[in-house]
């Protein structure tokens, strides 16, 4: 069902994301981009130490990859990088595999997208590109 | 039902079987047909037919299969030159599409001619096929490109177009059909200017040979190429219209079975026209299958396919311009049934989705237009791009889907 897909949190935040826009210095950045559609992203965190301070997102997109660039960095906050890490394993493997999805708190609105694969990309764009800035730090991730 | 004169949709759509089906619990309604169009059970069955009583390789064997197999595929290519009007049947070579057939010209024709400091002159609004062999040809041979800039509403700005035309303009480049904004482009005003500047003229006709007469001597095209599977036939195949001379003096694409006249390891001779271009075993269920698109669009008669299509085009884009939120992206004074548009708000990735799950099947994106998404401002669009089998009241359930997605994002 479209509804599934379209969940009130998830068109919500595709119309207003929250943590949107640049920041100022931050310690580790990175470049999303969907080949397919054009979509960009670019991710900005600010580190304490091993833990994430604040993330911001900026870009375009449709509604499924704006929302969930705009969840993901209010999720983020306050996470050392290894349970950034670990998030970012449960959520793809909420949206690419049949296990039941850990616990991911409000990020379970996402498990519609599965039913929807060439959508998948859209909702894991801003989870590549954040792992891109954990590890490869200022590098352009593309989702092919 | 929607019938302009002495056309029947309702008969027709009885001809194309994938059309008869629900998608998510809803009548399909295929409006992406300018990425490909669906099949005729006359060419699915000319196919199967061909497989199941003449097949073998062609041009071979003295066997009874192989002289019916060569005869269908030879008679093919006499069908394609009436079909284009051209004036030998050895100006038609086989390819796998519409992108082989400019990769082939690049590759053969461009190699040889191309010198650095010449230039090649396409339009902003190229599909990529119709950039990139260029692009690479411009790299290994010093030769540069240059782009004519089209106005807002889509069409080609003819001064600009003619200003980068000079001396040193070995090539024009350019669609018939622009498979975003749906402009169809002045190719005969084109060809003229081409030639005046001493130019050869390329027309990529991958949108244009499905929908509306195409007279390449009328033209005065040098080339002009097109696919199979978005005029009703199979997928791998297409044609690569050439005239002779240009043909004959241009180097082969592929060395293989079929082109050459003798080989020996000092030296080979390659064969005549238009085997020179086809090295290999080719496509010869898709060359048949084709064969049976053009006897369909043929029987249907391309001026009434074209007279219908516009009909349907005027009630779509009337429909759409009533909708608030919506706005057509192109607008050109002469156009084919192609509708992009964006809804204000709201992603075409989600636009499409949504009209997926009402059974409406359109495309969305950047339509292998990348650059011409940039000059509208744009990231992607959703596009309705319609053929003969499509009906008033598939462009109401359009305006119904859309009007569900407002509904959704409000």
């Amino acid at each position: 069902m479209i509804d599934d897909l379209y969940q009130e949190v998830i068109l919500d935040h595709g119309k207003r994301p929250r943590n949107f826009g640049p920041m100022e210095n931050p310690t580790l950045h990175a470049e999303g981009f969907n080949p397919l559609c054009g979509d960009r992203l670019t991710l900005e965190l600010k580190l304490d130490g091993n833990i994430v301070k604040d993330a911001r997102f900026k870009g375009a997109g449709c509604a499924i990859s704006v929302a969930s660039a705009s969840l993901m960095t209010e999720t983020l906050k306050g996470k050392t990088r290894e349970e950034a890490e670990k998030l970012f394993e449960k959520f793809h493997q909420m949206l690419t595999t049949d296990a039941a999805p850990g616990d991911l708190g409000k990020l379970t609105v996402f498990s519609g997208v599965k039913e929807f694969p060439a959508r998948v990309k859209c909702a894991t764009l801003a989870w590549h590109t954040l792992r891109a800035a954990l590890h490869n730090a200022n590098e352009k991730v593309s989702t092919e | 039902m929607t019938t302009a004169a002495g056309f029947d949709v309702a008969a027709i759509r009885k001809d194309f079987p994938i059309l008869h089906q629900t998608v998510h619990g809803h009548p399909l309604v295929y409006l992406d047909n300018a990425a490909s169009s669906q099949k005729p059970k006359q060419v699915i069955d000319a196919i199967s037919r061909f497989y199941s009583s003449d097949y073998s390789n062609i041009h071979r064997g003295v066997h009874q299969l192989s002289e019916r197999s060569t005869r269908h595929y030879e008679e093919t290519r006499i069908k394609l030159q009436r079909f284009l009007n051209a004036s030998d049947a050895r100006e038609i070579i086989f390819v796998r599409g519409t992108t082989e057939a400019i990769n082939l010209v690049a590759q053969t024709w461009g190699r040889t001619n191309l010198k650095p400091g010449d230039n090649i002159v396409i339009t902003e609004l190229e599909h990529h096929s119709n950039i990139v062999p260029w692009q690479m040809l411009c790299e290994s041979t010093g030769a540069k490109l240059e782009v004519a800039p089209i106005d807002d509403t889509g069409e080609l700005r003819m001064a600009e177009f003619e200003r980068r035309l000079n001396a040193r303009t070995k090539l024009v480049a350019v669609a018939h059909i622009s498979n975003v904004l749906g402009t169809v482009l002045p190719i005969k005003e084109i060809a003229e200017l081409a030639h005046s500047a001493s130019a050869r003229l390329l027309v990529d006709g991958a949108q244009a040979a499905p929908h509306m007469p195409v007279d390449v001597r009328h033209l005065d095209c040098d080339f002009y190429a097109f696919s199979s599977h978005k005029i009703f036939g199979p997928t791998g195949i297409g044609v690569l219209y050439g005239k002779a001379a240009l043909l004959d003096a241009m180097p082969p694409y592929q060395g293989g079975g079929d082109m050459i006249q003798s080989v020996t390891f000092d030296k080979t001779t390659y064969n005549t026209l238009p085997y020179k271009f086809e090295a290999g075993t080719p496509d010869i269920a898709g060359v048949i299958g084709l064969g049976a698109a053009i006897d369909y669009v043929n029987e249907l008669g391309i001026n009434t396919i074209a007279s219908y299509e516009s009909e349907l085009l005027t009630y779509a884009s009337r429909a759409l311009e009533q909708e608030p939120c919506i706005r057509i992206i192109g607008t050109a004074k002469h156009k084919a049934a192609v509708i992009s548009f964006v809804v204000d708000g709201v992603h075409p990735h989600d636009v499409g989705t949504i009209l997926d799950h009402q059974g409406i099947a359109v495309r969305t994106g950047h339509h292998c237009a990348q650059p011409l998404m940039e000059r509208f401002g744009v990231p992607a669009t959703t596009r309705a791009s319609l053929a003969f089998y499509n009906t008033r009241e598939e462009i109401d359930a359009l305006i119904a889907g859309l009007r569900t997605v407002k509904e959704l994002f409000a």
